[in-house]
């Protein structure tokens, strides 16, 4: 599979995610935090998001088969069970601490910010650890 | 409403519903942020692939920078706040199988029970924990 096409698609991400300014933590925080300077504008980004790719998968899925592949590669899971609830909840409260969720601080990775290094680190461990530790 | 910058999150919030519609286009795969690093790190298959999407999400602001020459954006200051927040976000993206893209962007368009469910949860619990502290 050319792993150009995959580079393309997380670099058209990165750059909305910077040009929307999502990549900023404060930013963010400005529509985690309810009071008079609430900033909305995360609610535009996702439903720009969400408009575009709803629309492409919902007329590309009926081709069958994806370009590059076999067949879609889609999670199948149909449960509410306890590690997505829990697990939603958590990060959920670290993305309300720091204002980061994992695309943003991947991208911030080329700014050397000793904050975001630390983020990523963190984050990194609690991927292993959530491997490692089944609930 | 001060800081709130619509044209900007529109335009921004279609580059990534692109994005991630070309992964799906091309590869069959969920444009999962937290999904597809974690499995880069810690699985061999597909690494490749994975590998090179996680290389363009570190040059989308380095393209940005390279068009918008006034382009810049905050970074937080190295505190213990952040690595507590680095650890609650691996721990709860790798129980809760995705984040704001994988469950939020992805999951949602898909009308998957599972991201809807994840999405309001984090959202809820983001927006409680923001107001509280900040």
């Amino acid at each position: 599979m050319p792993v150009i096409i995959a580079f393309i698609a997380g670099l058209l991400m990165s750059a909305g995610i910077a040009y929307s300014q999502m990549i900023d933590p404060n930013k963010v925080l400005g529509f985690l935090t309810l009071n008079a300077n609430w900033d909305p504008s995360l609610i535009l980004v996702m439903a720009a998001a969400l408009v575009v790719y709803s629309s492409g998968y919902w007329l590309f899925i009926r081709q069958g088969k994806p370009v590059f592949a076999e067949s879609f590669n889609l999670p199948g899971k149909k449960a509410l069970d306890k590690p997505l609830l829990i697990g939603a909840l958590l990060f959920g409260a670290g993305w309300g601490l720091a204002g980061y969720c994992p695309g943003p601080a991947l991208a911030a990775v080329s700014s050397g910010s000793h904050g975001t290094l630390a983020f990523i680190a963190a984050m990194v461990a609690g991927w292993f650890i959530s491997r490692k530790l089944a609930i | 409403m001060e800081n709130f910058t619509p044209v900007e999150a529109l335009i921004g919030g279609a580059l990534i519903g692109l994005g991630a519609l070309i992964l799906f286009v091309f590869y069959g795969r969920i444009a999962g942020i937290s999904g597809i690093a974690g499995s880069a790190l810690f699985s061999r298959d597909g690494r490749s692939w994975r590998l090179a999407f996680l290389a363009g999400i570190a040059a989308g602001p380095i393209l940005v920078a390279a068009i918008l020459t006034d382009f810049s954006y905050g970074t937080p200051q190295l505190s213990w706040q952040v690595i507590v927040a680095g650890l609650l976000v691996g721990i709860g993206t790798g129980w809760g199988s995705g984040c704001t893209s994988g469950h939020g962007i992805c999951g949602i368009s898909r009308l998957s029970p599972r991201s809807v469910t994840a999405t309001v949860l984090f959202m809820l619990s983001g927006m409680l924990v923001a107001t509280l502290l900040h």
